[in-house]
Order: C-alpha cells, then structure tokens, then sequence
C-alpha cells in the first residue's frame, strides 16, 4: 500500500509510471523506486525461497546490506531488490534457493 | 590510476560533514557510495532533531540532508555514486566497482564513514516475510512512501524503536504494541509519551516468543519477563499483527577498517567493535581517519559533528590549516559535541568515547 497522503512530508505526487512483469504478472510500478518498494506496494510479501529447506524470505533491511530480498531480475539471481531501482518492462522472479542464471543465446 | 586529495567512503552524514570541512579549507576531495543517492539514512529521518540551536536542533533529518547536499555541490565536491567500496590496498589504494567495472583510486588521506546496519533477533519465525528491521520499515514509509504492513507490533524502545513507531502511525499503519525486555522503555520519555497518547501499547519486562504465520507474519506471540529476564509461564499472549518491526540496536558497518588493518577496541556501549581512535578521529593508521556511526552508535547530528572533526584534522595534516587555525576549529566542535553527549544517555556515550580515546594513549583495555 502507497502513503499517498503525509502530515509532514505532504502528498506524493508521483505517477505509477512503469510495468514490471513478477512471476508472469503485470504490475504498476514507479520507474526509479527500488523494486522491493514497487513489490510492498503491490501486497507482495514473499521474494525468495530458501535452498536447503524452501522457507519465504522477504526484506529485511531494505538498504542493501542483508541480501534477505534478493529476486532474479532480467535474467540474473541474487540481485538486491532494495537497492535495484525500477526500469519499465523488468522481469522479475521469485527466487529459488540459490537462482538459476539465464541461458544465453 | 585515478588519484585523489582525500577519499571519503560513505556520504551519509559524517562522510557529506567531512567533505564539507575538507573542501573548505581547501582541499580536493572525493566521496564514493554504493547507493545512487549520497545522504545515507538521514532522507528517512522525517523527525526534527534534538539539541541546541547550533546542532540546528528543531529542523527536520532530510531538511539537514538538503543543506549538506547543497553545501557538497556548491564547494565542488567530487561525488561517486553507485560506487561500492570492496577493499583498501597498500598505500591507500582504493579498490571499488562501477557499473560492473573493477576501478581503483589512490587517496593521500583516507575516511572512513561507512555506517551502521540493524541488529537482528532470533526467536521461532524471525526469518518470516514481515519480520524486518524497524531502520528499514523507516526507509520504506519515508523515503519510498510504502506502507510495510497494517497492524504492527515494535520490538525494542529505544529512540529508534520509539521514533519509528510514531511514523508508522503518521504514514497510516496500525501500531499495535511496543514491547520491551528491558523494565524501563529506553529511550527519551518524550518519544514514549507521544506514542502512548496515540494510543500504543507498551509493554515493558516482555519479549517475543515466536512469530507465526505461513508464507508471512499473521500474528506475535508475546511473553512476559521476570527479574531474572526468564519467561513467566502464562503470560503468553498472542497479538494479531501482519509485521514485525525489531529495533534491538544496531553494529557499526566496520569492514573496511578491518581491512585496512586498523586496530579495534570491543565496546558493548558503543555497539560492538570499534576502530581505535583519537580525538582527531584518526585511527591507528596513520592517514586514516573514522566519523559516525563506525566509530560507535550514537546520532546524526553526532555523526556530522564527528565528520566536520575528522576533515579539519584531515586538512590540518595535509598543511590546509595552521595548527593554531585547526585546534581553534576543533574546539569549537568538541564543545558541542560535549553538548550532544550530556544527560543520561549522552553520559554513557561520552565516557565511552573518552576510554575509547584513551586507548590511543595506551590505556588499559575496556572491559
């Protein structure tokens, strides 16, 4: 959910301006903001699944330190969703275990 | 090789004051981060902060972000963004990555502002969606203006754990409960009134005893504590929540001092181990000085203070400044950053700092 309306920091005026595309789903998203914060926005909790025993994981710090968020984006694992800004079009994937590296053509 | 005057890793708030004071004086600097925005962790500080009107007490976190970016830019500070720092080398070689590229620099004098991270907790659940850092739930409402969750629970009463509270509130979210190991809240009783008044919660002398849910957080189980901080069986009370926020303290982000072969100080207070250093904040490396939360978790407006310390001591020794200019500088800094450190929980912090420094003196080890 987006805090559209703020006492301090007033109205957010930005547009949902991008689409990414999350396990074959089409999703609004800002283009610029963190991919986590465009998934959050979206209700979207779980972005990985453990290697040895399949658990969710989520964000945890959200400033790029505890790699908890990573998600396989365009084609490569492990990149932190927090840190990784938003482009139009982004294909992302919930991760399994260690992530899969696209074949390439 | 890419050469420069001063290097300063991290442009949170010591790194952006130490380039400040560098520049001033005169001196070339340039400031690497590895995220695509300097200000570190101050955009999320919506609060205004406290101390006197020279700290610029009153005025809002991400306003004193503005103005130091501001201040950056106008001195001509060189900036590199999206620019993490993996190693320092003999002779202060810096090695970092951009864009995918290998790239070096090579600093006469190095500082070092990297930061802290949230500490995490472990109980049953904790590795469940929903189950973040208080810092990052900071981050997603005020800086990225996305709601974490509805209905939250805090664990931890500390300044952050309070403060963060009462911006969910603001932002729209459900803050449930605070809950606390300690007896007493932690933090200024200021913060805890104005979330109590809000209608939060708290709850001292308890911990959390298991989160539970399937793919995410659907619910807290909470327990009180004895004297002896053991749980007392039958107080176990379960909260509905869809988050979990945990502001347990956090650890100074210190790699790279470890790598640079600085010497290290373990202080509890502080936040763990600290690199050892002097009233100049320069390590026991020569040429090689630490600023804000590195150097032991305190504040922005301690970290910015400890910033402007370590780049006039910087520009002193690089000739930028006479001694007599320097020291007149310096004193007035550590006059308010005495101020900052002053009360209860500034005390602390102080005597701390000032073993810390002894240390450089050949003091004995802090126990």
């Amino acid at each position: 959910m987006r805090v559209k309306h703020h006492p301090i920091l007033g109205e957010d005026r930005r547009k949902e301006d991008a689409t990414i595309i999350v396990d074959g789903r089409k999703i609004k998203a800002i283009a610029g903001e963190p991919i986590a914060a465009a998934l959050m926005a979206a209700g979207i909790r779980v972005f990985r699944k453990t290697p040895k025993k399949n658990q969710p994981r989520g964000v945890f710090c959200a400033i790029g330190r505890c790699t908890d968020c990573v998600m396989t984006v365009n084609g490569i694992p492990n990149v932190r969703t927090c840190v990784t800004p938003v482009e139009d079009g982004m294909v992302i994937e919930t991760q399994n275990g260690l992530g899969k590296w696209r074949e390439i053509r | 090789m890419k050469k420069t005057q001063v290097a300063i890793i991290g442009a949170g708030p010591a790194g952006l004051a130490a380039a400040i004071e560098i520049a001033r004086a005169g001196g070339e600097v340039t400031l690497l981060d590895e995220n695509h925005k300097p200000g570190g962790q101050l955009f999320k500080q919506i609060h205004k902060f406290f101390g006197s009107g020279e700290h610029r007490a009153g005025i809002r976190g991400f306003k004193i972000g503005e103005q130091l970016l501001e201040d950056t830019e106008k001195l001509g500070v060189n900036v590199l963004l999206d620019s993490p720092v993996y190693s320092i080398f003999e002779d202060f070689v810096i090695g970092y990555t951009h864009d995918g590229r290998e790239k070096a620099i090579q600093a006469e004098r190095i500082i070092l502002a990297t930061g802290a991270s949230e500490n995490a907790l472990a109980f049953p659940g904790c590795t469940l969606p929903g189950v973040m850092g208080a810092g990052a739930a900071q981050t997603m409402i005020n800086v990225h203006r996305v709601l974490p969750g509805k209905k939250i629970i805090m664990v931890g009463s500390g300044n952050v754990g309070l403060i963060v509270s009462y911006q969910l509130l603001q932002a729209g979210a459900d803050v449930v409960a605070l809950i606390e190991a300690a007896p007493e809240i932690g933090g200024y009783g200021v913060h805890a009134s104005k979330i109590r008044r809000a209608g939060v919660a708290i709850y001292t002398s308890h911990t959390i005893q298991e989160v539970i849910g399937e793919d995410s957080v659907e619910g807290a189980v909470i327990v009180g504590l004895d004297e002896e901080w053991r749980p007392i069986k039958g107080t176990e009370k379960f909260i509905e929540v869809d988050t979990v926020c945990i502001a347990v303290g956090l650890s100074p982000l210190a790699e790279l001092a470890w790598l640079a072969g600085c010497e290290f100080a373990f202080v509890p207070s502080l936040g763990g181990h600290i690199p050892k250093h002097d009233r100049n904040m320069e390590t026991t490396i020569k040429g090689l000085y630490v600023a804000g939360d590195l150097t032991g978790i305190e504040e922005a407006s301690s970290a910015m203070e400890e910033g402007r310390l370590a780049g006039i001591a910087c520009a002193e020794s690089l000739g930028l400044y006479s001694e007599e200019k320097a020291r007149h500088l310096k004193e007035k800094v550590w006059a308010r950053l005495d101020a900052l450190r002053t009360g209860p929980f500034g005390e602390k912090r102080r005597d701390a700092k000032r073993k810390l420094m002894d240390l450089m003196e050949g003091g004995a080890d802090i126990g």
